[in-house]
């Protein structure tokens, strides 16, 4: 089947875009890492696990049963084809159009090229993790990835888990692992009741939301998870994995307040700061990225590269909700460009409606919740920052004081921070507070490592184009 | 790197040095080269004896910077896969031996010995132990801390101060005017636009280069490993698009693939076909590479001129000012000479070199 | 409850791995990473530089912290690729190319 638009991504944003897109006729593969659809909001657990009660993992459940039969229904019409377990790379502008490369297979060393029309980068996002002392123990890992594990393979992480860090994520990830029978010794929460009075009326603009907030809580407390607004983990504890994590109170300036620091004993910390965008394939194509906020996208979620349409965490952290907005105006933009056309945007009027009023609400998290002001003050010069490297704070430190770097780049010249295998994905912001330069997004014109056989070739077209 | 060298040797010969850089230290081509400190690819005649004067230098430095810049002392092997090739390559080698070049003549049956991994079926190759490598992004720093010169970083030159009868007393800056009665122009690739800014042309061109970076792996690359068509390459004048397998270990574990060339000026996207030549030109010097998986590509531009050979030394056109640049792919490795000779000549010596092959107006005077 | 339970999971019969040489029972659809943690094992790396343990940290595919090795291939993202029958694992350690 010729391919007219390539989704690269197969969470709310890409699905909801291949829905719209393939509903006006347009011939859409869509491409995907993960083993089914979902992305990490609807991430499924594995068939194998026979879970007949998925939505106990989930909420907005009948969001996701719309969007998975609508996807049904294309797959089995043809129009849609979604190709699984398929790492992309890069995306590379040709002469005849756009060209995605994957790889797929158990090692992901098998490559696939699809050519297409049209391109939607629906590559949605990560989660930042700022660095502190112990953070690379193990048993310390991310809150969305604790989460993860949770809904896909219905695995949880030890038996006392401390959920740490700021940000919308860690009230939905606590109840479910408490849900899920772990013990939450706590919700270590860097944002305070005040962070929220402060915005009060723009988080009350969106009562939906409110509502959710509200139902986790009363869900927590009846799990007894004990809550520590305005708190911070300051060091996580023990030898080859982790036994304890000392917290703090924090005062009004995002200082751990003396006299406040107690140790909390746990084999798991899920921690986050807040999520990234996932930019690298556009910025390799030449889209205009925004800073760290995400890909640049205009009231069509097109990018500023011919063919090439953004929508999702991609193009700025916004959640599921935002994300399908954002799809569904791309997928009916890219519908009518295709056919030569421009679109009428009065035909989506109210779900851009609804797309602005989530950014106006996404703005305001961002200022609700945010890692204490001083976060890298607690981060000693024995402290890796680097994970992969295994590049510590003092060593950019270094690069800062002795050797004058004053920016990222030269940072990562001097020190190798963020020259690893996750190209700085992880560290950049951890990186950046400590050497007190601006962060910047993380680039690399491979998407993912790619084998070098497979690069030295010239791919076969073996994606949905070949027959 | 240039930059740093000349203020390096500049302050110990006890000139008062300002270093002025639009971007940060190594921000240009420096940061993204491979630190190659090689006499292999150089036929006899100035570049090379620039380069050994550079490598004496640099075995000087490494005393005292040696582990901080990962000085490497690895030695280059340059291999033939036919028999033509091979003879040009020994042929190139006995000329060199003759300029003083250690070079040492490897059948094919003992190439494994330096490189176990090569591929099979390679008609021989030299050994050239002179060959080192420097972690140019450190050694710029370390040369710039070393040198205790005034850096400022982040301004950008734009213009040339000069006296009423026309000499250089300075350059101007977005921030403010930096006055002094030589002015060293050390700008690489962006040389042409400085020299503009004092009336006088310097053809430098971009020519860009590409390098893949592998996920991190065990020594097993030893030496620099390239095939011998890669010298023609560099000579060449052509601005079509060249790659010749050149392969070296780091001392961080990533393994780096050169090298292309190619004159689209300063253009920064990210090209697939190049990375796919590459990686092809690597594997088939390294089968093992075909399973290792590239990381990241990057790419600088090398400042190229006309003839291949640098300016370096004082512009008749404009007294007070001087040239220490063009390069091409070449600068890491020739900075130190190049910093040594603009600092024995500021110092109103005689410079160790001649420096009329340098000579920054060659150009307009064959134009003439 | 355990999360089998909350999600109603009637699960594919279990198959025998080695972690190394140790046997593990895992489960159809579960990742390597999965595997590991249902069986109490938190690292199955060395770090290149100082040594030190590591395990899941992303647990969706981005960090690179869980590398460890399938059936002799180095360098496969544990919390990515899918546990098979028999799959001999190991910790990893450094680059995971011995040399």
């Amino acid at each position: 089947m010729p391919t007219d638009l390539a989704v690269i991504g197969a969470g709310p944003a890409g699905l909801a875009a291949s829905i719209a897109a393939a509903a006006r006729g347009v011939r859409v593969t869509l491409v995907d890492a993960a083993p089914s659809a979902g992305g990490q909001f609807y991430r499924q657990p594995a068939t194998g696990l026979g879970a007949r009660r998925a939505q106990a993992l989930h909420h907005q459940w009948r969001t996701w049963t719309r969007l998975r039969e609508g996807l049904d229904r294309h797959i089995a019409a043809g129009r849609v084809t979604h190709l699984t377990d398929h790492h992309v790379w890069n995306v590379e502008r040709t002469s005849t159009g756009l060209t995605v490369h994957a790889l797929s297979g158990p090692e992901q060393e098998t490559p696939v090229a699809v050519r297409a029309d049209a391109v939607l980068l629906a590559t949605g996002g990560y989660e930042r993790v700022l660095p502190f002392p112990g953070w690379t123990l193990p048993g310390v890992l991310t809150a969305g990835g604790a989460q993860a594990m949770l809904k896909g393979t219905l695995v949880v992480p030890g038996g006392r888990v401390v959920v740490a860090g700021t940000g919308p994520l860690l009230l939905p990830v606590a109840t479910g692992l408490a849900a899920a029978g772990v013990a939450v010794a706590a919700l270590v929460e860097s944002a305070g009741p005040e962070d929220f009075a402060r915005h009060a009326g723009a988080l009350a603009a969106q009562p939906g939301k409110a509502v959710e907030g509200a139902l986790y809580t009363a869900r927590l407390l009846r799990h007894r998870v004990r809550i520590l607004p305005r708190h911070t983990v300051l060091e996580a504890h023990g030898d080859d994995r982790l036994e304890a994590v000392t917290v703090a109170a924090l005062d009004p300036a995002g200082r751990p307040r003396p006299g406040t620091a107690r140790r909390i004993p746990c084999d798991t910390l899920a921690v986050g700061h807040g999520m990234l965008p996932h930019t690298e394939l556009a910025d390799t194509l030449g889209c205009r990225i925004d800073g760290v906020a995400g890909v640049a996208v205009d009231d069509e979620q097109r990018t500023d590269v011919p063919g090439v349409w953004a929508a999702g965490e991609a193009t700025g952290i916004g959640g599921a909700a935002l994300a399908l907005a954002e799809g569904h105006i791309a997928g009916r933009s890219i519908a009518a460009r295709l056919s030569g056309t421009a679109p009428d945007p009065r035909q989506w009027e109210r779900v851009a409606r609804s797309r602005a009023a989530l950014r106006r609400f996404s703005t305001t998290l961002d200022g609700v919740y945010a890692p204490p002001a001083h976060w890298a003050d607690q981060v000693d010069d024995a402290t890796v920052v680097c994970r992969c490297e295994e590049v510590r704070a003092g060593t950019v430190r270094e690069a800062v004081g002795r050797l004058g770097a004053g920016d990222l780049r030269t940072v990562k010249l001097l020190t190798r921070a963020g020259m690893g295998w996750c190209q700085g994905r992880i560290c950049t912001p951890g990186v950046a507070g400590v050497a007190g330069c601006a962060p910047t997004a993380a680039r690399s014109p491979f998407a993912r490592p790619v084998p070098l056989d497979v690069l030295a070739r010239e791919p076969l077209q073996e994606g949905p184009d070949a027959c | 790197m240039v930059g740093a060298a000349c203020a390096l040797y500049a302050a110990r010969a006890g000139l008062d040095v300002a270093l002025v850089d639009r971007g940060p230290v190594a921000g240009g081509t420096t940061g993204a080269g491979e630190g190659n400190l090689l006499v292999s690819d150089k036929e006899p005649g100035p570049e090379l004896e620039l380069a050994l004067l550079s490598l004496r230098l640099w075995d000087e430095l490494a005393d005292e910077l040696g582990p901080a810049v990962e000085y490497e002392p690895k030695g280059g092997v340059v291999v033939a896969s036919a028999p033509e090739g091979l003879a040009a390559l020994e042929g190139l080698a006995a000329e060199q031996r003759a300029a003083g070049v250690e070079a040492v003549d490897v059948p094919a049956n003992r190439l494994r010995d330096l490189e176990p991994h090569l591929a099979p079926g390679l008609t021989g190759g030299v050994l050239y132990p002179q060959d080192r490598q420097v972690m140019p992004a450190l050694a710029a720093a370390h040369l710039v801390r070393a040198s205790r010169a005034r850096l400022l970083t982040g301004r950008t030159v734009t213009g040339v101060l000069r006296t009423r009868q026309g000499a250089v007393r300075g350059v101007r800056t977005d921030r403010g005017d930096v006055h002094a009665p030589a002015v060293v122009n050390a700008a690489g690739t962006w040389s042409g636009e400085v020299a503009a800014l004092a009336g006088v042309t310097l053809p430098v061109l971009p020519r860009r280069g590409f390098v893949l970076v592998t996920e991190p792996l065990p020594p097993r690359v030893r030496h620099k490993v390239y095939a011998a068509d890669y010298v023609a390459d560099v000579a060449s004048d052509s601005a079509a698009l060249q790659t010749s397998p050149v392969v070296e270990g780091t001392a961080a574990g990533p393994v780096l693939i050169g090298a292309s060339r190619e004159r689209v000026g300063f253009d920064r996207s990210f090209s697939l076909p190049v990375a796919r030549a590459l990686a092809a030109g690597a594997t088939r010097l390294f089968p093992f590479l075909e399973q290792v998986r590239a990381m990241r590509t990057y790419l600088g531009f090398r400042p190229y001129m006309p003839d291949h050979l640098p300016a370096v030394g004082p512009d008749p056109r404009a007294p007070g000012l001087y040239h220490a640049c063009g390069h091409e792919g070449a600068g890491i490795g020739l900075s130190t000479g190049t910093g040594h000779l603009i600092a024995q000549i500021l110092g109103g010596g005689r410079p160790e070199l001649d420096l009329t092959p340098f000579r920054p107006e060659r150009f307009e005077q064959e134009a003439v | 409850m355990n999360p089998l339970e909350l999600a109603g999971a009637r699960p594919e019969p279990a198959f025998t791995v080695t972690f190394d040489d140790r046997e593990l029972q895992a489960l159809p659809g579960w990742t390597v990473a999965a595997a590991l943690w249902a069986a109490g094992i938190t690292s199955w790396r060395t770090t290149r530089r100082d040594g030190r343990p590591r395990g899941i940290f992303c647990g969706i595919g981005v960090c690179f912290d869980c590398l460890v090795t399938v059936n002799d291939r180095p360098n496969q993202r544990a919390c990515l690729v899918a546990v098979r029958p028999g799959d001999v694992i190991r910790t990893q350690e450094g680059t995971g190319h011995a040399d």
